[in-house]
Formats: C-alpha cells, structure tokens, sequence
C-alpha cells in the first residue's frame, strides 16, 4: 500500500501532500507521523499542502490531530502553502483549525518552526520570532 | 432540465476519491471558477462520505442541469443505509451521533447554492445538492 | 385567389416603399441607422419572411428558421447601435399596414379570404416581434452583468504597500458578490506577492452590519489559513458604535484607526523600521534586511 513520505531535516519532518488521499491514506500519515516523531524525538513537522486541491472535514481533522499529538510528543507543527480556493472553502465549511500554525510557504514554515522550537526550549532569539 | 447524467456507486473509500474526480471534471467541464469547483468538489466528498459510511454504501448521481438561461451541476447522492432519525439535529453544526455526520451536512448546504435532503429511520438517505454557474 | 406572400412578390416595391415610409414616421432613428443600412435590411427581411410563407404560416416552424435567425441577427445589432427593444420591434411591426393595404386592393372582392390572410401575416409579424424585444432584452440583460463584473474588478485594488505589506482600501458596500470578489483578489495577492501582512481598510465602507462584519471576519481566518495575518483600519467612531451594538466580536482582529498606523504596526511585525538617510551612517538600520 502506497505511503505520503516523510523526510528528516535535522530535529524537524517534512510532509508534502500531493495526492488526492482516501481516507486510509489519511489515517496512515497520522500514524506514521507520530511514530517518526517518536523515534527521532523531532521538535517540528511541517506539513506543506501546497499542491493539495482539495481539504475536507476529514481531512482537516486528521491535520488537527496531528497537531494535537505532535504537541502531546513535544514537537511543533506548522502546515505551510494553503491554497486560497482551499482557505475560502475550508471557512465556508466551517473549519478554522484554530490553534494550527500556518505560513505561506516552507521557507516561511522553516523559520517559523525554528522559532517557535527555540522559544520552547528558552533560548533567545536577538532579532526576535514570529508570533 | 437535465442535459446529461451519470450515476456512480460509492461503496468503498476509492469510491469516494473517484466521484472527487468526477464532480471536478464536471465543475471543469461547465467552465466553474477555481474557488466554485472547490467548493463543488468539498462538498461532494462530504456528501460520499457519509453516504459510505453513514449510509453503509450507496451512489452518485450526478446532473448538468438548465434553468432558463443558467446551468449548473446537481448532485444526488443516496443509501439505503439507517437513515437519519433527526434531521435538524443532525443539520447542526459540529453535530456528531458519532457516526462522523459532523460537519458534512451543515457544511455542504453552506458550500452549495440548493440543498435537499429526505431520510428516515432505517428508509435510507437521499441528499440532492445543486451549484449554479 | 391569392394568398399573402403572393401579394407581396407582386407588390414588393411599393410595399418596400411603405413600410419604409411608416418607418419613418414611428422609428426611424436616422441618427443611429443610414437609409441604406435601413432598406437592406428591409429587403433582406421582406425576402426571407416570403420564402418562408410559401411552405407555412407557423412562426415558429422549420421555414420560419432563417427569418427568425435573421431577426436575431438585427436585435443584437440594433442594440448595439443603440436602438431601444421597442424600436426594433416596431422595424418588423411596421411592415403591417402596407401590407395589409395591398391584401385589401388584391382581395377587394374576397372579404372572407382578406380576413384570413391578414390574421396569418398578422400573426407571424406580431410573434416576430414578441421575440425580437426577447432577444434585444435578453441583449441587454448581458451587457449590463458584463459592465457590473468589470466595476467589481475596478472597485477592488490591492497594493502593496512594502515588502511583505499589502493594504487592501475597501470603498463603497459590501455585498454578497463584492465579498467574494474582495476575497479572491486578496489571497491570490497574497500568494503572488508573498506578503505576510494585509492591512483592510474601511474608511470608505458607509456602514458595516453584521453581514459585512461576517464577510470580513471570513477573509480574515481564510488569510490566517494561508499564513497571512489582516489589520482592520479605517474603523470610523460610528462604525465602532455599531459594532458593539451588534455585538460583533472582533476579538482576535488586530484593529487601527487610520492605515498609517497599520503600516506602522505591520513593519514591527516584520522586524522592519524607517530611519533617516542622513543618520544612516551612524546608526544601525534594519532597513531592508530579508
């Protein structure tokens, strides 16, 4: 059975959905996300949906809680490239995803990650993080 | 009136994925714009969804549709699963028996232009849903 | 015994004359349509409408096809030209009266046949004309959501402000349409110019009522979606009045009361800030960096 890649970036994963999922496949990348997070004791995931058409009330459920369970795990998530048909649908829906970190970009989405991880560990950051 | 139809099972999560697929290449097709084909085809995979799982399987039907000068795209999707016993409940936003209705219902209605929707207690669901261009 | 298109072919000029001359008196519009423009039309008309007779009296018949194809082509060109719907109508009506003059000089001695075939051609030129105001308004109709499309899209600017800074200057009311319009122009701005920060201004916004206030509040959280975060300037004391009243929650919005300020807050947040060229030298400016 075919499975969305998760690649390692020094301390963080990096996820990029580009297929139409069925929802197994859904199921599958929370799964294995948390067992990759786990084992490599990862203090981000960046989710990059850039490509993805289409983001339903399942869809944006697992994102949540991916979310819910890498914060659990001690890792930060932030899910970068939105599509604005997708963010204008995903409103409609009804679903804000409140408390998921997003960016424009994976740039952005790096940088904000190593932000927010530094933050958590106390360190501080002389030209100051994003909120 | 119905210019063109075409009827789809939904009996297995593929199914789902694939009547996506359909729904955009109608939304494609009748030349929708990009934010209304999104929001077609969102509120499609709702609607297979539930009727996969909700509904225990069931199918697709799908309409382009002309009234006067205006087309759209109608999409009935119907089971003869348990039926709905409380439709208004269940047309509540967050609302989950937790079979997952959740959002589907409520979000679909916001995401089309019409939306009908007849069920009973073990009579099966039939949700009709229409985007005019 | 002679029916209608019969008298016509034998009439043709005359009739021509007449109805042109009729033409004249109701609507004639010389200063939209040249008299040739005008008498081919007639000709072409006349011609089509006789050959059509000869198989049927039916408008709305197979033989009826070109003349009403023909009709179509006139109302839209007509209302190019800027006829009115009536005035194009009255081209095909106008044609009546010489018409039935000569059906009364070659059926002087038949009342009973000169009643019918005054009915029949009646009756073609009036559903001829019924559907020539459809099409001209059906014209028209088309003309004006194409012009309300195009006022939308003008009505709509986004700027950039500065790198990673858009300003988005709301002017008039927002509806349903509007919104959504405002909507996709301000995320697809958002992508192409990469900008973290829009700042949505509605000093030119009359009123905001719970409508708007909810339409805003949905660009917003699509924005947030994306990755971008939106100021709200521009909130007249009024408007402040209303939305309290309302009891709209804005809780999480970040909201100034002039654009300018915005800016101001939007360049903290990226870490920006302006200093005077002369004291560039000394001091450390943080213009500019990435």
């Amino acid at each position: 059975m075919d499975r969305i890649p998760i690649l390692k970036m020094g301390d963080c994963l990096l996820v990029t959905i580009q297929v139409d999922m069925h929802d197994q496949l859904a199921v599958s990348l929370q799964e294995d996300l948390t067992a990759q997070i786990a084992k490599h004791a990862a203090r981000g995931v960046l989710i990059d949906i850039s490509s993805l058409e289409i983001v339903d009330s399942f869809i944006g459920r697992m994102l949540a809680n991916i979310a819910a369970m890498s914060r659990v795990l001690d890792a930060q998530t932030v899910l970068t490239g939105m599509q604005p048909a997708v963010a204008i649908t995903l409103v409609e829906l009804g679903m804000s995803l409140p408390g998921i970190r997003t960016a424009l970009n994976v740039e952005r989405g790096m940088e904000l990650l190593r932000g927010y991880i530094q933050k958590d560990d106390g360190l501080q950051e002389s030209d100051g993080s994003e909120e | 009136m119905v210019l063109k139809s075409d009827v789809h099972p939904i009996v297995s999560s593929n199914d789902v994925v694939r009547v996506r697929q359909v729904a955009r290449q109608w939304a494609m097709d009748l030349k929708f714009s990009l934010v209304d084909q999104t929001k077609l085809v969102t509120a499609t995979s709702e609607l297979a969804r539930n009727t996969l799982e909700h509904g225990k399987g069931g199918r697709m039907k799908v309409e382009l549709v002309e009234n006067g000068v205006r087309r759209g795209i109608r999409l009935t999707f119907e089971d003869e699963g348990p039926g709905i016993a409380n439709i208004e409940l269940a047309l509540r936003d967050g609302y989950s028996t937790g079979s997952g209705l959740g959002l589907g219902l409520s979000g679909s209605k916001r995401l089309m232009n019409e939306f009908e929707i007849k069920s009973e207690a073990g009579r099966g669901t039939t949700v009709t849903v229409t985007r005019w261009k | 015994m002679s029916s209608f298109h019969e008298v016509i072919r034998k009439n043709e000029s005359s009739i021509l004359a007449g109805w042109i001359a009729e033409m004249a008196s109701t609507t004639r519009r010389s200063d939209l349509m040249g008299d040739v423009e005008l008498k081919q039309q007639a000709t072409e008309f006349l011609r089509l409408f006789t050959d059509a007779a000869e198989s049927s009296t039916d408008p709305h018949s197979e033989a009826f096809f070109s003349t009403r194809e023909y009709m179509k082509e006139i109302a839209k060109s007509r209302m190019e030209q800027g006829f009115t719907p009536g005035e194009t109508a009255l081209f095909v009506l106008s044609l009546k009266q010489p018409v039935f003059n000569s059906l009364r000089d070659a059926l002087k001695s038949e009342p009973a046949k000169l009643v019918t075939e005054i009915w029949d051609v009646g009756n073609i030129l009036d559903r001829l004309a019924v559907q020539t105001v459809d099409g001209a308004t059906e014209f028209r109709d088309q003309v004006i959501v194409r012009q309300q499309e195009e006022m939308l899209e003008l009505s709509t600017p986004v700027v950039k402000l500065w790198d990673g800074v858009l300003a988005l200057p709301l002017i008039g009311t927002l509806d349903s349409a509007r919104t959504q319009v405002v909507m996709e122009s301000l995320l697809s701005a958002i992508v192409e110019t990469n900008s973290q920060i829009a700042i949505i201004d509605i000093t030119g916004v009359p009123t905001v009522d719970t409508l708007v206030a909810q339409h805003l509040i949905k660009t917003i959280t699509a924005a947030r979606l994306m990755g971008a975060d939106c100021y709200l300037s521009g909130i007249r004391p009024a408007i402040a009045q209303t939305i309290v009243h309302l009891g709209i929650d804005l809780v999480d919005i970040q909201t100034k009361a002039k654009l300018a300020d915005a800016f101001a807050l939007a360049q903290t947040r990226l870490g920006k800030t302006v200093v005077n060229v002369k004291s560039a030298a000394k001091s450390t400016s943080k213009h500019e960096d990435a």
